[in-house]
């Protein structure tokens, strides 16, 4: 170990000056590069042009037309407040669920853990038929919330923000687990040693610290609700106008051979995606800035 | 992303939470994590079998079921392959040179995620649908894309396209080349260099990779469904077949089947917590061993 820290010493000074160096020493740039470059434009780049140029033979109107139909915008509607609302939730839980696992010792630490990453590794039409099955009229859940509450939860917009939840929930805890990990004891150590209480330290000292990170998890929650599509169809009754999700409102317009305006709606959520993309690279970037400041 | 987690402080009293919002707090954890992500797991299981083990066994004997777990395997055997190799490529080139343009790759790779899986789906139907750029192309010489197995291993390309390089990158870049450097100058040629030093090193990175990509290789849904055309026994998966089965009221035989994903969502987790806690021990071997020397 230590002659390969003196290489790399030795290596990192000597890169600064000639980076071609290091280009002809190992081989195969030529070859990856090339592969990794025409697999990316053949099967990602391509493949997603194809919408845009296909959008942009509607005409301006055309695609303004298509997407401003009411049934489109109710769409929208649903999708947004229903991502919004489970991301919001999840923030919330999500934080708190992190700061537990982070922090705090107890049995069964390490299963609940692994649990968290379950919305990842479960096909989301699976977990659409659980919760459809949980949820119904006659679910575990369901039924009691129906009978005390007069709740219904399945096919209504509530059901697509409980699968909009589970879907949700990684990105927030896992955003914010490593950075919980990385603060530094000693702030709060200082804080309680000037007087304050531990509910100050908490909301004064931890949470700015934690803000970039939650806002960043909200952002990869919202974004990966807006497109999910699997796990929403079940609980969702996918009413027009009502409990119709725009990824559900796609599939619909192919069905009916509506290719264009299933074109036109996808496009306005590529942008859309593309949007929260950038945001959430810009969120990233503020938050190392935010924590080495 | 693999991340070898430092351990937690030791619980000061200046940082420890007071035990009423202690108790608070894991109890909400509890609460919360129980119902939304334990519970439909369970209600997988208790669903596929609410009629007896026989009836869960006799699900699998269906032709059209045997047709849809063959369809996934063959599916994910080609898509997980592929997106390795990419990701090997992506990572080696990225890792390993400076070019222009690179931060800008390394975003472009992530881009499927950022797609909804339907519109995944749909992006290829207008490349190779009857009505898309290829679709004549295609017709003329009989070849069927869409609606057809090599539609469905090509939408599965792209959506998992991200997992391998996304995964690799990182730990390659981490590494540095010093290794592969002093075994070139020792005289192995790159194949063996990457053989016997790069892959070696990167190998957990790269399991952790796989599994992540074929996982969701084998349970896509969303954009399998729009290119499948959902023709029994020829062209559905598994999380097809899981919805017909569902939408037919035969919850026995969808449950059973979505049994089968949710297992391999299991196993799935199993070996991240396996290589994350492999890479935390080596991680910690390695400290052990500078620390040992200095």
């Amino acid at each position: 170990m230590m002659a390969g820290s003196l290489i790399r010493s030795i290596s990192t000074k000597v890169n600064g000056i000639c980076l071609w160096r290091r280009r002809q020493v190992l081989p195969g740039f030529g070859l990856t590069l090339g592969f990794a470059l025409l697999y990316l434009c053949l099967l990602v780049l391509l493949p997603l042009s194809a919408a845009f140029l296909k959008a942009s033979g509607l005409g301006w109107d055309g695609f303004i037309r298509a997407v401003t139909a009411p049934r489109v915008v109710a769409s929208f509607g649903v999708s947004v407040r229903a991502s919004a609302a489970a991301a919001a939730v999840n923030t919330v839980l999500g934080t708190i669920v992190a700061w537990v696992l982070v922090r705090y010792r107890f049995a069964g630490k390490r299963l609940l853990d692994a649990m968290v990453d379950l919305p990842f590794a479960l096909p989301t039409s699976v977990a659409g038929i659980a919760l459809a099955a949980i949820y119904g009229p006659n679910g575990l859940l369901g039924a009691p919330l129906l009978d005390a509450f007069g709740w219904k939860v399945a096919y209504t917009e509530a059901g697509i923000f409980v699968a909009l939840t589970f879907i949700g929930l990684p990105f927030v805890v896992r955003t914010l687990q490593p950075v919980m990990l990385d603060l530094d004891p000693e702030y709060e150590e200082a804080a309680a040693s000037l007087g304050a209480s531990r509910w100050q330290s908490l909301v004064r000292v931890i949470g700015p610290e934690l803000l970039p990170a939650a806002v960043t998890g909200f952002a990869l929650a919202f974004a990966r609700a807006l497109g999910e599509y699997g796990s929403v169809v079940f609980v969702a009754g996918n009413m027009p106008m009502k409990t119709e999700i725009v990824p559900l409102l796609i599939i619909t317009k192919l069905e009916q051979y509506d290719y264009r305006g299933a074109t036109a709606v996808a496009v306005m959520m590529l942008v859309l995606s593309f949007l929260l993309l950038l945001i959430i690279n810009l969120l990233q970037r503020w938050s190392v800035r935010w924590l080495a400041r | 992303m693999v991340e070898a987690r430092p351990q937690p402080p030791k619980a000061h009293p200046a940082i420890a939470d007071p035990w009423p919002l202690r108790a608070l707090l894991i109890g909400v954890t509890l609460a919360f994590l129980l119902i939304f992500l334990l519970l439909p797991l369970v209600t997988v299981f208790s669903e596929a079998l609410a009629h007896g083990v026989n009836a869960y066994f006799a699900v699998f004997r269906d032709p059209v079921a045997q047709a849809a777990i063959r369809l996934t395997l063959l599916v994910a055997a080609i898509a997980v392959p592929a997106n390795l190799l990419f990701g090997i490529c992506a990572a080696w080139a990225i890792s390993r040179f400076a070019f222009p343009g690179k931060s800008l790759l390394i975003t472009l790779i992530d881009l499927p995620f950022a797609v909804s899986p339907v519109v995944s789906g749909l992006i290829y139907v207008l490349l190779f649908g009857a009505n898309g750029w290829l679709g004549p192309f295609l017709a003329a010489h009989h070849l069927k894309v869409i609606f057809a197995v090599p539609g469905i291993v090509l939408t599965t390309i792209f959506v998992t396209f991200p997992f391998v390089a996304r995964e690799l990158i990182p730990v390659m870049q981490a590494q540095g080349s010093e290794e592969e450097q002093a075994a070139l100058s020792l005289g192995a040629n790159g194949w063996q260099t990457f053989w016997r030093v790069t892959l070696p090193k990167v190998r957990w990175g790269l399991i952790y990779g796989v599994i992540l990509c074929n996982a969701r290789a084998m349970g896509e849904f969303g954009a399998v469904s729009v290119v499948s055309g959902h023709i029994r026994g020829l062209t559905n998966t598994i999380p097809l077949h899981v919805e017909i089965l569902y939408n037919e009221y035969n919850l026995v035989a969808a449950f059973a089947m979505a049994s089968l994903l949710a297992l391999l969502a299991l196993l799935t987790l199993g070996i991240k917590a396996m290589v994350e806690w492999r890479m935390r021990l080596g991680l910690r071997l390695q400290a052990a061993s500078v620390g040992g020397l200095g």
